[in-house]
């Protein structure tokens, strides 16, 4: 038997950053804001004190922050004519669960889109013509612009207290800032951390080639700080225990270490953990969203009813909610029509490994977004006309991930095992370091999700199901830009170096990034979008869908900046306008 | 009281020239037969030599016994509904055998393939260059065992190398042995002090997990 609950204001589905900043936010107002998570609850002092978070075997390897296969995962094909095999293990990505979401394990890389990103369809027109881009890239502009999400960028920064330093301070570029950023109101709260030694060779090296290097804007603090809601965070301690970590010092921007704290002393705001949503249930389109049914971890199934619905889950489980719920068309990548599921695009890597013979880089030193980055070969900065290919990459040095597990290398051709590997693992360690190119990602018409027809969850529900490959635009833009990091890395004077390049087919084995965006993406015309510019559902106008999942393409840059600016407009538009007059924002 | 000496006999086996091992590490999944065998394989993989211990008395085969009795083992974690269908390399595997039913298969068949080809010997009773042909073997593929013998030299080559660098509470890196090798200084926590002291030696000495 169902058990029909008591109604709330505004219920959350999904407990990370999208789902702790509405949660803040509307509760702030005065609504009744119940906030629904799969996972388990975690907080600084219970699961991550010092003592017991630089694990690497529980965290990094066994995935203890991570969903479990077993409890929710996907199938994936690189086609429309393969047959889609679960993901049994996770590899390629990493989707959190528990209380704080991805925002507990990450790493801390904030940064914010650039104004082209925003227009990037009219950009590339404009700029090169209609007939430049492949026939198949379904990229969209976005409905919002740069300015218009810049002061919840602001918010987003100083709620954090990112490090960094701005390069660009109301159109007047700033030295030793990233000179290709869009304006900003005002600096970082913080400065940028101290850099170790192997991002300062890379800024060095960088330099040398002509580039811009500028230190990688981080929520790992380079010095305490208290936040506009009084909350106070720690100084940064460069452990190089952080992604995939929950961190001990409270020096890592979370939903713990910024809001929780002041959400847990409002009385109209209350969390349930171990609570898993089934799904959304709705009038139809043009109507409303009702509630949402979910099971607790004893199997009992309840209605929770809300006036408005907030979905906040990963990219994968927003997709998959809506399919189970029948809310918007599913995406036919046949006929092109249809838009949940569609504009689904990921993050192109690729990445160089470097070793010195007589320089101790000491790579335990480290922090998720500590490092230096170039950004003068990403997106428009530089002209495509001739290259054929449009995106781009960021490329960095960041002192990250330094563990010996997931981390031991050794120069190429040494012995995989025996006395030849342990003396050059003894050797390589401490002076062996990594360049990474973070490149764009296109949304095109065969990369997309839908529900899979043979997999279930152990609720018996389809399992959401992916297909996508690398476009070529993007490997030939991939080959591009490892050029330019080699040419950086080899201005580095190293022994030895090994390029490691992105090839098709796209693998899920491999770990690569946890920035998968889209399938319910934002923009002006319901055609081509699942939300409104306001992140509101076109079909149902109480139903809020917040996270990656709105991007309508990847560039190259980190996603959680842009995702919180997105989710703080939207709460600002649901407090202040939509509550109001409730109905279409757009 | 046969099963308590079994087991003490099987610790003296796996964990030989180890003296930081207490008798909490009676074995947990493998045989006594089965331990012994790892721990030789894990001494070839890392073999001690001048640098430090080897993958025996660093604890490696303890630490993988660990781990086969509890959720890794199992896969208890992972998607295991069938059906299990043969997929592309891009797919990521699609086995129904777990890490502990590839152990058991694969170590029973390696032993047998041993005794056949070396007159009774068994893996853990071959000389060192032996031992090292008989896995240079394995992981080319040229030794079939059920359930794959690549797959399964490739699954013992990382979890020995897993519980080298693991922390020393998981049985495995005892001494810090695989962090001392490398230099990593394990749980320290704090480098606050040394971060712009670049190219310096940090001579700290490593610390585990309480």
């Amino acid at each position: 038997m169902t058990i029909r609950l008591k109604p709330v204001d505004a219920v959350i589905i999904g407990f990370g950053w999208s789902g702790a900043l509405l949660a803040e936010a509307l509760s702030a107002a005065g609504l009744s804001v119940l906030a629904l998570e799969r996972g388990k609850f975690h907080d600084t002092a219970e699961n991550f004190p010092p003592s017991r978070a630089p694990d690497e075997l529980r965290y990094a390897v066994r995935h203890d922050l991570v969903v479990k296969p077993a409890e929710n995962t996907l199938t994936f094909r690189n086609r429309v004519d393969q047959t889609a095999l679960p993901v049994r293990a996770w590899g390629s990505f990493l989707p959190a669960s528990g209380a704080g979401g991805g925002g507990v394990h990450w790493n801390g890389q904030t940064w914010r889109f650039r104004p082209s990103d925003f227009v990037l369809k009219t950009t590339i027109i404009e700029r090169y013509g209609k007939n430049f881009l492949a026939p198949d890239l379904t990229i969209e502009d976005w409905g919002v612009t740069y300015a218009e999400l810049e002061p919840y960028y602001d918010r987003f920064e100083y709620l954090c207290g990112i490090s960094g330093k701005a390069g660009n301070l109301g159109g007047k570029i700033q030295p030793g800032g990233n000179p290709f950023e869009g304006a900003r109101s005002r600096d970082y709260p913080t400065p940028p951390l101290t850099m170790p030694y192997a991002p300062a060779l890379f800024a060095d090296a960088a330099r040398e080639c002509g580039y811009h290097p500028f230190p990688q804007p981080a929520a790992n603090l380079s010095q305490a700080y208290t936040n506009p809601l009084g909350v106070t965070l720690g100084a940064c301690s460069y452990c190089g225990f952080c992604e995939r970590f929950g961190c001990g010092n409270y020096a890592k921007a979370s939903p713990q270490t910024t809001v929780m704290p002041i959400l847990r002393r409002r009385p109209n705001f209350s969390l349930r953990t171990e609570c898993l949503v089934l799904a959304i249930t709705h009038d139809g389109k043009g109507g409303k969203a009702r509630g949402v049914t979910y099971t607790d971890e004893s199997g009992q199934v309840f209605f929770q009813p809300a006036e408005i619905v907030l979905l906040c889950a990963y990219t994968f489980e927003n997709i998959r909610l809506l399919l189970l719920s029948g809310i918007g068309t599913p995406y036919d990548p046949g006929s092109g029509r249809g838009v949940v599921g569609r504009n689904y695009s990921y993050q192109t890597t690729s990445s160089v490994q470097l070793g010195f013979a007589d320089k101790r880089l000491n790579p335990f030193i480290g922090a998720g977004a500590l490092g230096m980055v170039v950004d003068d070969w990403n997106g428009e900065h530089y002209d495509h006309g001739p290259l054929g290919f449009i995106g781009g990459a960021y490329l960095a040095a960041l002192a990250i991930n330094g563990r010996p597990i997931l981390n031991h290398p050794v120069p190429p051709g040494t012995p995989r095992w025996g006395a030849g590997w342990k003396r050059a693992v003894a050797k390589s360690y401490l002076r062996t370091t990594r360049l990474l190119a973070s490149g764009s990602s296109l949304s095109h018409r065969g990369a997309y999700c839908d529900l899979d027809p043979t997999y279930r969850d152990r609720f018996g529900r389809p399992l959401l199901r992916l297909t996508f490959d690398f476009h070529p635009n993007d490997l030939r833009m991939s080959d591009f830009v490892t050029a330019r990091l080699a040419k950086i890395a080899r201005m580095m004077r190293p022994d030895w170096l090994a390029v490691e390049k992105r090839e098709a087919p796209y693998s899920i084995v491999p770990y690569q990034s946890t920035h998968n965006v889209g399938g319910a993406v934002i923009g002006g015309d319901p055609a081509t979008s699942v939300v409104n510019p306001y992140l509101q559902s076109w079909d149902l106008d109480n139903l809020f869908i917040i996270g990656a999942s709105a991007f309508p393409q990847n560039p190259s840059y980190n996603p959680t900046g842009t995702v919180a600016a997105l989710a703080l407009r939207a709460a600002e538009a649901i407090i202040h306008r939509y509550l109001r007059a409730p109905g279409p924002l757009a | 009281m046969r099963r308590r000496a079994l087991l003490a006999s099987a610790a003296a086996i796996a964990l030989t020239g180890c003296a930081t091992q207490t008798p909490e590490s009676g074995l947990r999944f493998f045989t006594p037969e089965e331990a012994a065998i790892v721990a030789a394989i894990a001494d070839r993989l890392i073999p001690a030599d001048d640098l430090g211990p080897g993958g025996r008395e660093a604890g490696c085969a303890v630490f993988i016994d660990r781990q086969l009795a509890g959720a890794y083992g199992g896969s208890r974690d992972l998607y295991m509904r069938p059906p299990f269908l043969p997929g592309l390399p891009s797919q990521g595997a699609q086995s129904p055998l777990t890490p502990a039913a590839r152990y058991r298969g694969a170590l029973a068949a390696l032993d047998a393939h041993c005794r056949a080809a070396f007159a009774g010997s068994g893996f853990a009773d071959l000389d060192a260059l032996r031992q090292d042909r008989v896995l240079a073997a394995l992981e080319a593929g040229r030794i079939a065992l059920a359930g794959g013998g690549r797959a399964f030299f490739e699954l013992v080559l990382r979890d020995t190398i897993d519980g080298f660098f693991a922390d020393p509470s998981y049985g495995g890196n005892q001494g810090m042995a695989g962090w001392r090798l490398i230099g990593f200084p394990g749980a320290r926590y704090d480098y606050r002090d040394v971060v712009a002291r670049h190219g310096e030696p940090y001579l700290e000495p490593p610390v585990a997990l309480a």
